[in-house]
Parts: C-alpha cells; structure tokens; sequence
C-alpha cells in the first residue's frame, strides 16, 4: 500500500479541507476523449503526504518573517512593563490611594517603567553618566560580551535547525567543549596566542565529537535527537563534575572544590582593553572583557552562512531539512548529512565553551560552566529564525537583555527574573506566529485572503 | 430523501469556487456531478457536508432548510460521505473505526464494541459485504476499506450518500463492484450524489448527469449522452487524445531485471521473483492498480529500497547493491510517484530544486561551493523550455500548480544525461495540457534511444505511452503483452487473471 492510500487520520481531516480549495487535488482531469475512445484517461488524484511532524513545526516557525520577530520583542517587553509596574513599591504604595489620587499610581507606573528600561539601556549600551567615553561604552562592550557565547551555541543549534534536528545538548556540548579547551590551557604551556587557537580548537573538537555522537547514535539507531541531546546533557554535567572533584583529573591541586586550575596566560583570549593599549601605549583602556572569541563569533557567522547559502553542503542540509524523503531520492545520504551537521552544530557550541574558559571565564571553572547558555542558544537561534546573522543580532539582544538586566536590577531594584521572563515571552510569542498574528491581526501565510490577491491562480488550475 | 441545493455560492478572497449552483437529487436518485479538476465539485460538497460555510443560497433535505455548522449537523441530518482520502484510523479495527465519532458506552464508560460489531455485521449481511469487525483497517485490500466507509456513512442511518471520487483507488473489477453496491443502495431508497470525471461509470451508473465547469452548472445530461458529448461540456472545447508518437525503433536489450524481490519493513514480499527486459528505444509501461509492487519496484530500480533481492543490469552494469547516488550516476533519471512529497522541496525555489538531485559536483558545484550563476542560467533556461508557467526561477515550488511541479521535476530528470527513464505515475493529478506535455516528453526521451519504464495505473495511459505492457499484481508480473492488447483483457490481468492466450 503506498502513502497515498493510507487512510487518513483524524488530524489530518481538518488540514485536508483547511487548504485553498482550487489547489486541492481534489478530483482529477479528463485528458479529453476521442470518439472511439471508451473513457478518458484519468489522472489519480494525489494529496502530498505530510512531511515528518519535525520538519513541519521547524518550517513553520523559520517561516515566520523578520517582522514576527520585531513585533513578538514588542509585545514581550509590553509584558514586561506590566510585570515591573506590578513589582515597583512605588506602584503599590500609590494604589493604596488610588481613588483619592489617581495620578500619583500613573505617575508612579510611568516612572517605573521608564526608569526600569533607562537602566537597562544604560547597563547594555551606554552610559551617559559616566564621564568618558571609554567608560561610557563599557555596557555595550558588555553586552557584547554576554552575546559571544550566545551567538556561537546559537549558531549551532540553528545549523542543526536547518537540517531538520533539535540539537538541545548545547549545555552538555559546552561542558565538554570548555573540559577540553581548559584542560588545554592550564596543561600544555605554548606559546601566547599560539596556546589560545589550540585551546579554542580543543574546545571545538570537543563539542564537535559530544556533538557528533548524538547523530551517530540518530544515523545508526534512529534514537530521537532531543532524548539523546537532553541525556547527554546530564552525562557531561555528572562527567565532568567527577572529573572535577578527581585529583589528577581536572580539579586543581591543592584545593577540595569541584574547581578546576585557572588558564595560563598565555592560554587567555586578549581582550579589547589589552589591544587598545598596543594600540595606543599610555592612553586609558578601561577594563573591558569583551575578548578576541567575539572576533572568532563573527567569523563563524559567515563560515555558517557561507554553509548555508553557498555551499553543495548547505544545499544537502537544506534539502534535509526541509524534505528528508525528496532528499534520499535525491541521492542524498540522510543519516550521513545528519551526522555531519551535528557534528558542525557542536563544533560551534564548542566554540562558546572556549570563549567561557579562555575569554571570560579563565581562573578556573566549575560544572556550571555553561551558565544556561546552552539553552538560551535555542532562544536565540529560534528568535534569529535559524539564519545566521539573525542568529548573530538575536544573540546580541539576548547579550544585551542580560548586561542591561544587572544594571536594572541594581539601580531601580527590577527583579532579574523579569528579564527572564521577557526572554521566555519573546521565545514563546515566536515558537507561536499565529498567535502574534492574531494579536496585531496580520494575515497568515496561505490565508484566503492572501489567495485574493492572485486571482490569476484559480483561472491557470481550472482553464489550462 | 430528496436534497436540494439552491444558488449555493462559495468564495474564497476574490475567488469563485461554486457560482450560484442549483441542484435537486431526488430520493432513490443516483445523480452524478461531472467535472474536471478544480472545478469546484468537492467545494460544493463541503459545503454540503457542513465543512465549508455557503456565502449565498440554501440546502434543503425534503424541502426543509438545513444549517450545517459541521459535519456533525449534516451526519445528523442524514449526509454521509465516502471521501476520497478514506477517513479511518489505520491501526483501528473496522468496529472501532465505524463507532468513531459516535462511540456508545456501557457502564463506566467502556466502549461498547459489541454493539459496533453488530452493526457492521448487519450492514454487511444486507449488502453482502464479506468484512470481518475486527479486522484492522491497515491490512485490509483499498476496496474493503472504501466498503468501511460505506459501512461507517450508513451505520449512521445516512439517507443521502455522497462519494467523492470513490474509484480512483480501485480495479475495474472493484468498480464495477462498488457500481453493484451504489445501485443496491438506491435500491433501498438512498439518494447518491457520484462525484467523478470518469465518463465510463456516470454513463453506467448515474440517473442524471450534472455538468460543472468553472464553478458553475454549464448543464445537464442523460447518461445516454456520448462521451464526446460529456466531456466537450465539462472540459468546454472539443478535446483530442492522441499522442504524437512514431514508431518504436528498439534497439538492444538495455535494462534487464531478473528474479528481483523487494521485502518491506514488515518483512512481505511487495515484489516477487519478477523479471523482464527493456530494449533502447522502447516504453514498457508496468500496469496494474495502484499498491501491487508498482511503487516498490521502480523504487528498487532507483536504488531506495533497501531489502533487494535478484538483479537489476543496465547496459551490462549491476544496479542492485548500490546506493540511490551511484544509481543517479549510472544515468537513471527518476520521476517519483508522490512529486510533493519524493521529487521536491516544496520550500525551495524552482531553481533549486532543478539542481537537487545534482548536488555533488559539476555543473553547479565545484569546490563544494554552488555555482549560483550557472544554476539561474540552467533555470532560466529551462523555464522557457520546459514551459514552467511561474512568475520566475525564484518562485517557490510549493505554490506552483501540480502541472507546472511536475514539469520542473521532469525538466531536472530529463536535463542529465540518461541511460534510463522511469517514470512513476507521471501524470497523476495532472490537467490536460501538462499530461500532454509529460506524454510527448517521455515519448522524446524513448525516440532519444533509452529504454523508457513508466508505471501507470490508467488504462488510457497505458494504452497510449506503451510499446509493450507488464501487468503487475499482487508484486508479480502476470503477463507481459503488446500495446495493442484489448482493455478488457488488461482488466482481467489487473485482477490477477491471466487470460487464454496470454503468455505469462
């Protein structure tokens, strides 16, 4: 029996009519009739089967366009704003009298607000009330600190997007990536720099192989990406948690913590502050952290978009993605384009492992290395919809939220967890178009209404 | 039960999918809606079923107005439906499937399967249905499932009973059946409204004939009207099936398959100890109704199904054992049978796809890098020979009509270099000129002096593309006969019989 007689399920009884109608294949065609003809040939109609659920839940939320995005950012600092309003003490004091002096709660609900996002764009991109300016750029330094690691796991996971697979192990692909790049950097003494690419390389082999063995196991077995991802997340968390608490492994001598040794020097990423002052001896150069693994990050934006959009690789991962079955009759090896870009995806969360232990994090980490990066990487390649340089501005918002989110909480007192809680509104808004589309009442891709607007489809199907 | 439809207008945007349709099918009447694709038959019957809302006009059940809001109110009111597409649970057993929607209880809530069981052993004894209830939907034969649905539609006391194209799927022998059936249903006073485009059954089955075009009624018809009669009304101009095609001039024997067996996932042979040849230069076309090992052998022959037994030589080389990129490299060019779901990706652009089984190397490849500007070239190309009407090589596969799909997929396959063509289905859902078009393609790939395989399911079809015909059934081959084999002999074949005078 072949797909096209399988019979229906109930699901699909309400997608089947939901379509446009004209296109339906409903019936089929008489190729015309000769007089002595007995009948017509008659074409069996078909309805595409439909692709792997997977696929079609990735292909519905990458087809959200950019303005899905902005609008979904919209609406979750509007949420936001109701939460620091309903937090601010100020807000709730004045409600207290609110009907004798109903001014003073809007005033106090405006002052909130304003002074809660004034903060955050003080602690995320400038700040005006320092005096200089090397002191006044430091949050968007900052900001983009906190965006490396995003971008580079997100970058990951959005490849792994592409081709059709939730890869959801970034934090265990982290761990492992930044046991391997720290291992590097406080064993092997090597030369400045020198010491730092082999680091970052470590890491990304790393990550790559954590990375890889989960399409090993997808490509041999057909174990479910997200099982094995989330399971391997918690054998690198309990790995390398041992291995910290084991002397001669990686915990540092000496000490009791679960802690590994600090990097050498000659293994830490030079930061903007160490260029600046080469570049201009004598001058102030701050204290900034953003680092060389920002520099890395861009690149790996374009090495992925050049996969992506450019290369026979990227092609075969897009086909995947989209249709693995087209794919495979395509001559594409499926299980093997899986493997390869898994493989890619932990490379790149790899490479935010390093920018952790050798960027910013270099006196020595802990099993927490991954900082809910590993997650947040899924935030932001979703919001980036998957292509690399949304991925890169999604990572940079997230950077931003997280910089900015410390200022707010320090000097308005806004919880923290309410930039979390945009963060997740903004995922959830994007993870549902069409509930952002229906709150700003934007058609829907394939709507009637859209079909109206070609009515030159109706007359091709039915006169040709 | 008399049912009347009254101006029923249905729009969607700017479009006018049913135009002021008016129609009256009375009791015991089997009356047949003629149309081609597209036409706008199936909108009219959703809305009939409750399942599209009518922006004008009426729905009457002996004389009374109806509002459907869904399915459930028009069940109610007594309309049943065979879908197309067979809307059962394929790992439900017939009882379940027939009590689906309407399940009875017994005490605390447990399904009474029992009292289903009944229920379709009593609808079966009164047609002579041969179903067991506790059979499981996925096992049974395409036309025992249909027979579900006619089971599922009357054990809910239907009085009006509409199918939707209900002989696409099946033999000629199970029409011919399902034509007993409908005639017996009316027999016991149920109205049948016949959606089809297959002038043979209306002329045999159908009381009166309603012609739609275009969305609306362009006229009414005895059955004793010609085909050529019918089919200038619903297709709206003299129309002429003859394909333009020379005489074969067959070369050497090219593609030999000997004993080749494919065993599914479920460890069945779907194709059985099958043999056969095909000389350059000629089309065999491989007959048979849908799901006899069609689908599966020519997936073989591409190298997509994995458990393969016996061998598989063209021009000498053995294709068994290899995977389906060696196949492509080895020249076979492929058009699958589901093009939405096996030969595109819907997402991508036309141009794209035009390269996507062509993504290894040179041309559009070097360096693993895509050679962007020699694909637009390629595509544009092609565009304009191959006839793809789309605004351009951007354009999104998925929004192209299925005509203009199938002609991006045979541009691909026939732009490489060949050695052999297998065309699964080609045309299937295709309107007249894109079947006209993949006909005289395939016909030019066979004059270029390859051997040429298609499978079709439709007599027509077969009859006019082949050169030599294999019936398949049942995953074997019945008989291999030449074109010019009587229809009703290829029918006995399709049902497995194989006729005095035919070598198997």
């Amino acid at each position: 029996m072949t797909d096209n007689q399988k019979p229906v399920t109930g699901a699909k009884i309400a997608s089947g009519f939901a379509g446009e109608p004209v296109q339906s294949p409903s019936g089929a065609h008489a190729n015309g009739v000769d007089a002595n003809q007995v009948d017509p040939i008659v074409a069996a109609p078909t309805e595409p089967a439909p692709p792997p659920a997977a696929n079609r839940i990735i292909t519905e939320i990458l087809g959200g366009n950019a303005m899905i995005s902005f609008l979904a950012i919209v609406l979750a600092l509007a949420i936001g704003s109701v939460l620091i309003a309903f937090t601010n003490p100020a807000v709730q004091t004045s409600t207290g009298y609110f009907l004798s002096r109903p001014g003073d709660t809007f005033s106090a609900i405006a002052n909130a607000i304003v002074g809660a996002y004034a903060a955050l764009f003080q602690g995320s991109v400038y700040n005006f009330e320092r005096s200089d300016f090397i002191n006044g750029i430091k949050p968007l330094t900052e900001t983009l600190t906190f965006a490396t690691p995003l971008i580079a796991a997100g970058l990951g996971v959005a490849l792994a997007f592409r081709v059709g697979l939730f890869n959801i192990g970034g934090r265990g692909q982290i761990i492992i990536a930044a046991a391997c790049a720290g291992w590097v950097s406080w064993s092997f003494p090597m030369p400045y720099f020198l010491h730092m690419l082999v680091g970052v390389l470590a890491a990304v082999v790393g990550g790559a192989i954590w990375g890889g063995l989960v399409g090993l196991l997808k490509a041999r077995t057909g174990a479910h990406e997200v099982i094995v991802t989330i399971m391997l997340n918690y054998v690198a968390y309990y790995l390398v948690s041992f291995l910290l608490r084991t002397p001669g492994a990686l915990q540092a001598s000496g000490s009791n913590n679960p802690k590994s040794p600090a990097a050498l020097d000659t293994a830490i990423m030079p930061n903007l502050s160490n260029l600046l002052s080469v570049l201009f001896p004598g001058a102030p150069v701050g204290t900034f952290r953003l680092n060389f693994s920002f520099v890395l990050v861009i690149l790996a934006t374009f090495l992925v978009w050049y996969i992506l959009t450019r290369s026979s690789l990227g092609f075969r991962f897009r086909v995947v993605g989209q249709n693995p079955n087209a794919a495979r009759v395509a001559g594409i090896d499926v299980n093997r384009m899986y493997i390869v870009a898994l493989v890619i995806s932990g490379g790149l969360v790899g490479l935010a492992g390093a920018s952790q232990v050798l960027g910013t994090n270099t006196t020595g980490f802990t099993a927490g290395i991954d900082g809910g990066i590993g997650f947040d990487a899924i935030t932001v390649a979703l919001l980036g919809r998957s292509r690399p340089w949304g991925v890169f501005f999604s990572g940079i918002l997230f950077g931003a939220l997280k910089a900015g989110g410390y200022t707010m909480q320090a000097s308005q007192g806004v919880p923290i967890e309410i930039i979390l809680v945009v963060q997740s509104v903004i995922v959830l808004l994007i993870a549902a178009p069409p509930l952002v589309r229906s709150i700003f009442r934007l058609p829907a891709p394939g709507s009637p209404v859209r079909a109206a607007r070609r009515p030159g489809r109706l007359t091709e199907v039915v006169t040709k | 039960m008399k049912l009347e439809l009254r101006g029923v207008t249905k729009k969607f945007g700017s479009l006018v999918a049913n135009d002021r349709i008016t129609l009256t099918v009375e009791s015991g009447e089997i009356h047949c809606l003629l149309g081609e694709n597209g036409a706008g038959k199936s909108t009219l019957m959703n809305v009939l079923y409750g399942l599209y809302q009518a922006d004008e006009g009426e729905i009457l059940l002996d004389g009374v107005v109806q509002h459907f809001s869904g399915p459930r109110d028009a069940i109610n009111a007594g309309i049943g439906m065979v879908h197309q597409h067979f809307m059962l649970i394929p790992v439900f057993t017939v009882a379940e499937n027939v009590m689906l929607g309407h399940e009875q209880t017994t005490f605390g809530g447990r399904l009474d399967l029992d009292a289903s069981r009944a229920k379709v052993r009593e609808i079966s004894a009164r047609f002579g249905f041969e179903i067991d209830p506790d059979a499981v939907i996925e096992d049974l034969p395409v036309g025992v499932q249909q027979r579900v649905e006619i089971i599922k539609a009357l054990s809910r006391d239907a009085k009006v009973l509409v199918f939707d194209e209900p002989t696409a799927v099946l033999t000629p022998q199970e029409t011919d059946e399902l034509m007993a059936i409908m005639r017996q249903l009316k027999a016991n006073g149920t109205s049948i409204v016949f959606i089809t485009h297959k002038l043979r059954e209306v002329r045999e089955v159908a009381d009166r004939i309603t012609v739609i075009r275009l969305g609306a009624v362009v006229g009414e018809a005895s059955p004793s009207a010609s085909n050529t009669e019918l089919a200038s009304m619903m297709v709206g101009r003299a129309i002429d099936l003859t394909i333009a095609k020379g005489p074969e001039l067959p070369g050497d024997v090219s593609l030999i398959v000997t004993s080749l067996s494919v065993i599914d996932s479920r460890a069945q042979y779907v194709v059985k100890n099958v043999s056969f040849e095909v000389r350059a230069g000629e089309i065999l076309v491989i007959a048979g109704v849908q799901g006899n090992g069609q689908t599966e052998l020519t997936e073989a022959i591409l190298g997509l199904q994995s458990r393969v037994e016996g061998s598989i030589t063209l021009n000498g080389e053995e294709l068994v054992g290899r995977p389906v990129g060696g196949m492509l490299d080895a020249g076979v060019g492929f058009i699958p049978e589901d093009r939405t779901e096996d030969g595109l990706v819907a997402e991508f652009t036309i141009a794209e796809n035009l390269m996507l089984d062509r993504s290894m190397g040179a041309p559009f490849v070097r360096w693993g890098t895509l050679q962007l500007g020699t694909l637009d070239e390629f595509a544009e190309a092609t565009l304009i020979e191959f006839d793809i009407r789309a605004q351009g090589i951007t354009t999104r596969v998925g929004t192209l009509s299925g005509g203009n799909q199938q002609k991006v997929v045979l541009a691909r396959e026939l732009s490489r270099d060949l050695r052999l063509f297998v065309a699964a289905q080609p045309t299937r859902g295709l309107d007249v000129g894109s079947i006209e078009f993949v006909h005289t393609r395939i016909v030019q790939a066979r004059d270029s002096g390859i051997p040429v395989v298609v499978v079709s399911t439709e007599l027509d079809e077969v009859v006019a593309l082949a050169d030599r015909i294999a019936v398949m059934y049942r995953g074997g081959i019945v008989g291999i006969v030449p074109a010019n084999t009587p229809r009703d002999v290829l029918g006995l074949m399709m049902a497995g019989e194989i006729p005095e005078g035919v070598a198997a």
